[in-house]
Parts: structure tokens; sequence; C-alpha cells
């Protein structure tokens, strides 16, 4: 029923390899970091969060750098349920969405109605965008249909807010696995398609990465439909955050490069990037003491 | 199955957009490493010396059009010299010398290569237009590799040979051209070293800077005089080198036209030739391949160095079913090709080598488009000065067609379709030419099936334009006789008994 795109992992790796030559300096890295800074989703997912905890993150989204008032928010703020009203609360007249993870986030391992109840939950308290899981044992046991109506149902029960739906490719082993599981999400209703949860090793890859991006790229061509892409976790440094933007330049062009269609999940990568534009605009590095951890 | 109603939707759907608002910006390499002298002289008998005629050339640099050097010319007195030097060489020192004293030359060589490459990628990339990025990662890595190859080999040509003994050939003459110009002179140089020859080698007129380096890296590397000799000059000094009655073996990288004089110049005189000729390489993409992968391997295919390359996969043949789907992705994957500065290290497509060769492509152009085929080329903005020219796609291609019979050897792509294995097997080797080809399946066995019909002399399996110096690599029919690199390239430069 789901056709099979076959990926090369060799090809894939080498097309990675080619990509991370590109050159990014002065003006045009400045830019990049900026961009960076506006798509992400900036992430604390501890079972120890804390209402504090929330709100200094979202004094972090809305301003990242106290010193540089012109550098723009983030484009999220990823909490989950149980948190998300805290947040909805601090980002009160700003233009920064609340995402929760529902649907028995990090393993889905529960019935659907108790991770369609907490997909309404969320939504109902204000989440804007929920970052679902997939089913990952129902697909690797080859229960496509069944994993394609988890995430309708859930669609559903997202209402207007926009769904996000984590692979788990951490756990897929193969890159044709990744394509296929992308097709079945987009072809279920996902607005997004995110690699991780953060919680399982390996997180989001440039490898991985790619082959999602192919798979929106196709749907795309076929369709005219634009689904977004969101990398989550293992993205710390703005150097490896930038070379993702030279994928997403190279494989979707303009359309993507805007904080709709394509986000970080990350926690640390915030700092990096502030550090790395402070490095440019002054020439030197600060410590990381001087940035704060939110 | 795909309806061709369906066929039709897809190629209406909507097109991504590649002009970003951000972008890249050039980050250029400096010019300061190459090290450039105003003038190179001959290097005959381990000296740098003035041509007898007194005559020199500019070479230019084709990105900018300006003069980089100029270059000794040399004539038959010249080149006699040069031989006899090469002569004495091997009759003397060099002859004299135990195989693994030979061998730590070569890795001398090779390791000096190394030590200087910062230098030799930028000269190659001034003296050629190869984007830096090439030379960086391909040209000057892969010369040093295969002196470190052979290197190994020089004091093992027994076990190389087994029960044979194996004496060097004499003299070689030896003639490169500009597409790769370093890395030729060490396919050329090191296994003729290893073998126990002495070399004369001529670099193409419009690239030798990189060869004259790499004589005084052999110079500094304390060769015995004369073991390498390098004359410069333009095609008359070639066909002197060929004529000349001293050498023993002719070893010619280059056209098939010029090849086949060659061959006419040297019958009845009994010296051995290999020729490394041209190419019109079929690619092969089925519609089971990982297609992103494969186009990929189609731009690495025919834009690598901008096409300057014998073994590029210039005839592409793409299994109807998924054809709409591989010139769509190509398209949109050529226009993120930057086509430029060859010293900016974003630079994919650089400058044309020279002005003739410009031409002779923007003919092809125009030959193709006259015969009823069909051209994309992406937009990309082109430097006002240098040789420089876009990436195109022909569609619509025949097999008749000139575009798809001759070799063009710049990055121009003619597309075919085809609809069975029978089929695209027959079209592949239906061309004078056997340098290369490429088939790309998921599928093992007819990768195996169809790599072994083609009548090619290297066949790449999901991958394109692989090289390593273990690797023999030589053609069928007019690409060429004989084998360089690997165990076989050493066979050329002995003689068995």
């Amino acid at each position: 029923m789901y056709t099979l795109t076959p990926v090369d992992q060799v090809g894939i790796e080498e097309r990675i390899a080619r990509l991370n030559a590109r050159s990014i300096k002065k003006e045009a890295k400045l830019e990049a970091l900026k961009l960076a800074l506006s798509m992400l989703d900036l992430t604390t997912l501890d079972s120890k969060d804390t209402p504090g905890k929330v709100k200094q993150l979202c004094a972090k989204a809305i301003r990242p750098c106290e010193a540089m008032p012109e550098l723009p928010s983030v484009a999220a703020v990823c909490v989950y349920p149980n948190l998300v009203r805290v947040a909805k609360k601090a980002l009160q007249g700003h233009r920064i969405n609340v995402a929760a993870v529902a649907t028995a986030f990090p393993s889905g391992m529960s019935s659907l109605k108790f991770r369609l109840e907490e997909t309404r939950w969320a939504v109902n308290e204000g989440a804007d965008e929920i970052d679902m899981v997939v089913s990952r044992g129902k697909f690797l046991a080859g229960e496509y249909d069944a994993v394609a109506d988890e995430i309708s149902a859930v669609k559903e029960a997202c209402g207007k807010a926009h769904l996000k739906v984590i692979l788990e490719t951490g756990e897929l082993s193969t890159l044709d696995n990744v394509r296929l599981a992308s097709d079945i999400a987009i072809l279920a209703g996902a607005d997004f398609i995110k690699t991780s949860t953060g919680k399982i090793q390996p997180a989001a890859t440039l490898p991985v990465t790619l082959v999602m991006l192919q798979a929106i790229r196709d749907h795309y061509y076929r369709t005219g439909k634009v689904i977004g892409m969101k990398p989550a976790g293992g993205i710390a440094t703005a150097k490896l955050a930038l070379q993702y933007l030279v994928m997403v330049r190279e494989t979707l062009g303009e359309t993507w490069l805007h904080p709709d269609r394509f986000r970080f999940g990350a926690s640390t990568l915030a700092n990096d990037l502030l550090r790395q534009i402070v490095k440019e605009k002054t020439g030197v590095y600060q410590s990381l003491d001087y940035f704060s951890k939110d | 199955m795909k309806t061709k109603k369906s066929l039709a939707k897809e190629e209406a759907a909507p097109r991504l957009n590649f002009k970003t608002s951000w972008t890249y910006q050039p980050a250029l390499e400096s010019t300061a490493p190459a090290r450039i002298a105003g003038r190179y002289e001959l290097f005959i008998g381990g000296k740098f010396v003035a041509p007898a005629g007194g005559k020199y050339f500019p070479t230019i640099n084709p990105a900018t059009e300006s003069k980089l050097s100029e270059v000794a010319e040399a004539g038959e007195k010249d080149v006699d010299q040069a031989v006899r030097a090469a002569r004495a060489a091997k009759e003397g020192a060099w002859g004299r010398m135990p195989a693994k004293e030979r061998g730590k030359y070569l890795f001398r060589i090779a390791r000096m290569i190394q030590e200087r490459s910062r230098e030799l990628v930028v000269t190659e990339t001034l003296d050629g237009g190869k984007p830096i990025r090439e030379s960086r990662m391909v040209d000057i890595p892969l010369a040093a590799n295969h002196f470190f190859y052979y290197a190994g080999w020089a004091d093992k040509l027994e076990y190389a040979f087994p029960a044979r003994r194996a004496r060097p050939v004499g003299v070689a003459g030896q003639i490169i051209p500009w597409n790769f110009p370093l890395l030729m002179a060490a396919w050329k140089i090191a296994p003729a070293l290893a073998a126990g020859n002495t070399v004369v080698l001529k670099p193409a007129e419009t690239t030798p800077l990189s060869a004259l380096k790499l004589a005084e890296i052999i110079q500094e590397a304390d060769l015995p005089p004369g073991v390498v000799n390098v004359i410069t000059g333009a095609g008359a000094t070639g066909a002197a080198l060929v004529a000349h009655p001293g050498i023993d073996k002719v070893a010619f990288t280059g056209s098939t036209e010029v090849g086949k004089n060659i061959q006419k110049a040297i019958a009845g005189s009994g010296k051995r030739c290999t020729l490394e000729l041209g190419g019109k390489s079929a690619h092969i993409i089925f519609e089971d391949a990982a297609l992103d992968q494969a186009v990929e391997g189609i731009v690495d295919g025919i834009f690598f160095n901008q096409g300057h390359v014998c073994c590029a996969g210039s005839r592409l043949f793409v299994q109807e079913s998924v054809a709409k789907q591989v010139i769509r992705r190509l398209r949109d994957r050529m226009e993120t090709l930057i086509v430029g500065d060859p010293l900016d290290k974003n630079t994919d497509i650089g400058a044309i080598n020279s002005k003739p060769q410009l031409e002779k492509i923007e003919s092809y152009v125009k030959a193709g488009l006259a015969e009823g085929a069909s051209c994309y080329q992406p937009e990309c903005a082109l430097p006002k000065k240098g040789y420089f020219h876009r990436p195109v796609l022909f569609t619509d291609v025949a097999q008749s067609h000139r575009v798809s019979q001759e070799e063009i050897f710049g990055p121009v792509l003619a597309i075919q379709t085809f609809r069975t294995i029978e089929e695209v097997v027959e079209k592949a080797n239906n061309t004078p030419y056997g340098l290369a080809g490429g088939v790309w399946s998921d599928k093992g066995a007819k990768v195996f099936s169809v790599t072994s019909q083609l009548r090619a002399g290297v066949v790449w399996a999901n991958t394109y334009n692989k090289f390593d110096p273990t690797s023999p690599f030589g053609g069928y029919k007019e690409s060429g006789l004989g084998r360089e690199g690997g165990l076989h390239g050493l066979a050329p430069y002995l003689e068995l008994s």
C-alpha cells in the first residue's frame, strides 16, 4: 500500500559531506545564526521541570539576550502538557507558540484512547502545537496502517493546533525506515515531521534529516503541500545548526527557510548561537558565563 | 503504474525556489600560497634550463583571462636533450640503483607533495580553472596517493608478476592533458619510476605549472639528474617527443584524435604505447534505484571538473517510469550549483579550461539545439570575465544526435530514456568509445548483470567518478589501450619475460 522509496546510506553520507563543505562566513554566517535562533523550539522536558523554570525559559524565548534586544524571539517553547498553561501565560502578548509533547511521550506506550485524551487536554490547556510520538513497535512490526490511523486520530484531536509527528528515528535502524515512516506521517496528516524525542540516542542527525527533507520535497512535488521539518536532540552547536540550514537551503529552498517550516528542537543550542553572534559582531568569544542558562 | 495524465500533473507541480534570501558569501582562497614565478624553464637533467630556441609562451588563468606566468617552449633540440638525459640516467645511477632505494625516492616525492599541498592546490586552480574544493579534495591528495601506492611496488615487482622476470622498458615519453594536470603527471611518473624507467614528461600547454612545481619537488627530493625531465610546449613538442628515436615507450592521455596520430607515428618503430583517450560514458538509472542518490551521482558524473573528465557520465539513460521524476530532481539540484570563481570554496563549477574549449562546448550546445533536442540550464549568474559555461541538460535526445555521440568534454548532459534492460545495454554499448559507465539500481542481481554487459573499462555501481590508485583505469575501443593504476598500471612499464 505504501510505496517504498529506497535510500542509499552511503550516498546520503556523501551528500552530507559535500553540503558540510559549504563555507559560511561573515554576513552570511550572522544572518544564518539569527535565522537559526528564530527557528528554535526552546525545550525543557525534564520530570523535574517547575513552573519557575518554564517562566524563565519563556523570558529567554521572548528576548534571548538582554544585551542584544534586536535579536529575534524564538519560534516556540516546548514543554510537558501540565506546564502549558504556565508557558502560555508567560508568553502572553508575544508571537511565540507553546508546543506540548503529548501521546504518552516519549515512549507512546499507552492506549490510543488515553493518548487522544492527553492531546485534547494539552490543546485545551492552550497548546498551539502538539508533538506526538508514533508507535515505533507497530511500525517496526509492519503495521503501517495502524500507525497511520493513530496519527490521523491525533491530528483530529489536535483541532486547530499544529501536529508534529516524532518518528524517533534513533529506533528505526535504517534510512529506508526513516523514509517510509516520514511518508506515512505526511500522508496521515502531519503538519511537521520531527526526528526525535531527545530521550533516545542517536537523536537528530544530518543524514536522517536529509532523508526526511527529501520525503517532504517529494510530497510537495506531488501535491504542492508544504510540510515542516523539526530535527530535535543533539543539536548543541551553532556550527551544526548552520549545517542543517545549508541542507534545508539546498534541498528545499526558500520556502522552508522560515520558522513556520523548519524548527530546531534544542535546549542548549540557543546559548551557542548567541555566543557566535557576539563573536561575529565583536570578533571575540565570550565566556558562557555571560549567557543566561535557563 | 503511472498514467500519462499523472505524469503531466507531476510536471506541472510546483517548483522549488532556490533563489533564497539567505545566501552564502564568497569564501575566497588566497592566491599567495601558489608562489608562482614570473617565468619557468625546462627541467632537463636535474636542472632548470632555458629553451634552445629562446621562446616562451604565456599560461593564463582561465577564470580571469590574465597571464599567470610564462613558460619555456621546448623545441626539437630540447626534446633531444631531455631524452638523452633520461637515457643517461637509465644507463647510469637510476638503472644501477637497488629497487628499495627507488621506492624511497617515490615515498619522498609523495610526502613532499603533501607538504606543499596548499601551494599545489592553489596553483592547480589558478592555472586550470577547477574549483578549489576539487583541487583540495581530489587532485592533490590523489596525486600523492599514486606516489605512495607505487612506491610500495618498487621492490616487490617479482611478487607483482610471479614467476616472471620484470625489467624496466627504458625511457618513457609521457604526454598528459589539462584536465587533471598534477594527477595525470602522478599517474604517469609514479608507475614508470617504480618499474625502474626514466621519463620525459610533457604537460599540456594550458596547464604546465603544477608539473613544473612537481619538477621542483623532484629536484629537491634529490632524484638523480635525468630520471624525470619536464618539457613544456604545445602539440609540436609532443609530436617531437613521440617521434624521438631514443624513447622506448609512449604514454599518452588526451583526445582520441591525437591518440590515433600517435599510433600512426610510432607504427613499426617498436615503441610501446599506452593510450588513455576520450569517452562518452553511459550512466544508467533504473526505476528501482535510490533516485536522490542517483541524482547526486549524475551531477558528480557530468559536472565534476566542469565535465572535463574523460570518464564523465555524459550520456544519461533513465528508465521511462522514473524519467520525469529524475529530470525534475536533477533540474532542481542544478539550481543549487554555484558556478563561478574557482578560488571560492563554495564554487561547484569553475572555469572552462581555455577559450577554444569554451567555444567547442558552445558549438555543441548549438548543434544539440539545431538537431532538435530540448535544452535546460539553471539561472545561475556567471562572472563577467573568464571562460564560464552554465551546466546544460539536453532532453529529447536521439542516439544519432552529435550531443549523444561525440565527446564534448564540458558540463553538458544528454538524456535518453529506455524501457528494457536489453534496450539500454544495446544503446549504452552503441558508441565508438568504451571508457566508463555507471549503473544505479537497488537490486544487486540487476547491477551485476548489467555492469558485466557494458563494454567499458571502468563501471561503477551506485556511485560514479570514484578513483583510487589501486584500481586499474582504461578503455575499450577508441577509449584507449592498456591500463593505468593498480597492478595493471605497472605492466606497460615492464619488460616481462
